[in-house]
């Protein structure tokens, strides 16, 4: 067996330099220090994508994306498809678990400054592969076809259309004509199917290409401890740890499919009134709270609602450009207004979350979150004592 | 000729050739794609009115209203009193969910966002920043001594 791996990889290395790829991963390692837990987040939301891939390319074999099939396949896929139920449903809170993680790993990178020089691209890349999952989770809310959907894709792409100037295209753009229609569905299958995948490959490869190159940043804070610890080999250490935490992430999936199956609702009718609690997925939550709170009226020529919604557009451009708004880090190594300026928006984006709900189950959400990196970080983050 | 004496040679005009072929090129592959992506203008039947139903529906009187049909437009017909049918736009002005009215409160509301309209279809709480457009109804009688047909149609 070992002599026939061998002839394989002899054969291979004379025609793709095999060797080099295993002394690098080899060579590759890990910083440790006490927020080293940081560095399994993004893995994490990794693995949801890759589960994103694996039950949407599944479900594709189904469903049908037109207004008159889509909600009766997804309920076909749900009732009569062997294990279709397990599918659908896993890919329901995989979306939102990834996006998630995706907000726990934009969140841990931001306060350990880790879009520093000359890791500004890769948080560029990052920001933009965030984006597209939030296209992904809004194009694929409204491919069943129900009520929620329907309703949920009115207001977002209304809200788009609010925008001076450029909104009316965009909505239009968005919907495949004026209105909420079979024709938007098929648009958003398009979008979620193909355009949105191809452009996330893209750019995922490019952001995992950047980490690869330039290794895990170490927050500045644990720079000297980083320094004095030996780091842990890439392979097998922390690759078997990042493996562990798939396969809890897995169970967790497993379970949360099985005992709390992702509901259908009921189909799309554009002639029936929107009932209450309509509401956009929970990442959404924040902005749709704000929307409630701005009054009716318009100032030279533009709607009140239009100033949120471009406030939320410039929040999501500084966002982007963060590495290079904050000289404090490249200068002195500490940026302080960009840590105060985080904690507000996370508390902004929180607050809002709860109000919009009703319910004290985003903040719980929030502090448990930062609990549970906390106690990982004690369990992981500690010198090992020397055997 | 060199190039020093002219100020544009064979290199640079080759450059300036090939910099707009491909510039062209670019532009003839986009521009189809731009236009495709934007949605025709379908132009759509103009609807002048319809017929809502007899005055004694029973969606009407259960529910006190009824979303209607108009062409492809929502429209929302209610009794504010009776035998007075009024019927207004369904589409919220502030970010196009569709209203409800609620027989209780009085009032025409929007679920999504808590808009409030009166009976004249005015905005007065919430965030909707214009009034729903109004529709005419009339009660026409077809047959004497039968519940009168309700007939909704632009104003």
């Amino acid at each position: 067996m070992a002599r026939a791996t061998e002839r394989v990889l002899a054969w291979l290395e004379e025609r793709v330099p095999v060797s080099t790829v295993i002394e690098l991963v080899k060579h590759k390692t890990v910083p440790m220090h006490r927020l080293s837990v940081y560095y399994y987040l993004g893995g994490m939301t990794l693995f949801f994508f890759i589960v994103q891939v694996t039950t949407g390319i599944l479900l594709m074999l189904y469903y049908r994306p037109s207004a008159e099939e889509a909600f009766e396949s997804v309920e076909f896929i749900m009732t009569v498809v062997p294990f279709g139920w397990l599918i659908r449903s896993i890919h329901s809170w995989s979306a939102n678990l990834m996006i998630f993680f995706a907000f726990l790993h934009l969140a841990t990178v931001f306060f350990g400054k880790a879009y520093r020089k000359p890791r500004e691209l890769t948080w560029v890349t990052g920001c933009l592969v965030f984006f597209l999952a939030m296209g992904f989770g809004f194009s694929g809310y409204l491919l069943p076809w129900n009520k929620l959907a329907f309703f949920a894709t009115k207001v977002g792409t209304d809200i788009a259309g609010s925008v001076p100037l450029v909104g009316e295209w965009v909505m239009r753009f968005l919907r495949g004509g004026e209105r909420v229609t079979g024709g938007t569905l098929s648009r958003f299958y398009g979008w979620h199917v193909a355009i949105l995948p191809a452009l996330a490959t893209g750019l995922l490869g490019l952001h995992l290409l950047l980490v690869q190159l330039q290794g895990m940043s170490v927050p500045p804070s644990c720079e000297k401890e980083a320094a004095e610890r030996r780091p842990l080999k890439f392979f097998p250490d922390f690759f078997l740890r990042d493996l562990f935490g798939w396969l809890v992430a897995l169970a967790v999936l497993a379970a949360l499919a099985a005992f709390l199956p992702w509901e259908l609702g009921e189909k799309a009718d554009p002639f029936a009134p929107a009932y209450k609690n309509i509401r956009p997925e929970w990442y959404f939550m924040f902005m749709f709270q704000t929307l409630k709170l701005v009054p009716g009226g318009e100032i030279a020529g533009i709607e009140y609602e239009a100033i949120p919604i471009m406030l939320f557009n410039l929040a999501g451009l500084l966002l982007v450009l963060v590495p290079f708004l904050d000289r404090g880090i490249v200068r002195n190594g500490r940026s302080p207004g960009f840590t105060a300026i985080g904690v507000v928006a996370v508390a902004y984006i929180v607050g809002m979350t709860a109000w919009g709900y009703h319910s004290w189950v985003p903040v719980w959400v929030a502090l448990g979150s930062i609990l549970f990196i906390a106690l990982l970080a004690l369990a992981t983050g500690r010198k090992r004592r020397a055997r | 000729m060199s190039e020093a004496t002219t100020g544009f040679g064979r290199r640079k005009f080759i450059n300036w050739f090939l910099g707009t072929s491909l510039g062209g090129l670019l532009l003839m592959i986009v521009y189809p794609i731009v236009r495709y992506i934007s949605p025709p203008e379908i132009p759509e039947a103009t609807t002048n009115q319809v017929e809502a139903g007899r005055e004694d529906d029973p969606e009407l009187l259960e529910k006190g209203y009824k979303i209607v049909q108009f062409g492809v437009e929502p429209v929302i017909l209610f009794a504010a009193g009776p035998r007075d049918f009024r019927a207004f736009s369904a589409t919220c002005t502030h970010l196009d969910c569709i209203v409800e009215f609620q027989k209780q409160e009085k009032r025409i509301f929007c679920n999504c966002h808590g808009g409030v309209y009166d009976l004249n279809g005015r905005n007065v709480a919430g965030p909707p920043p214009r009034p729903l457009t109004a529709y005419r109804v009339d009660l026409v009688e077809t047959t004497p001594g039968q519940p009168a047909t309700i007939v909704v149609s632009k104003a």
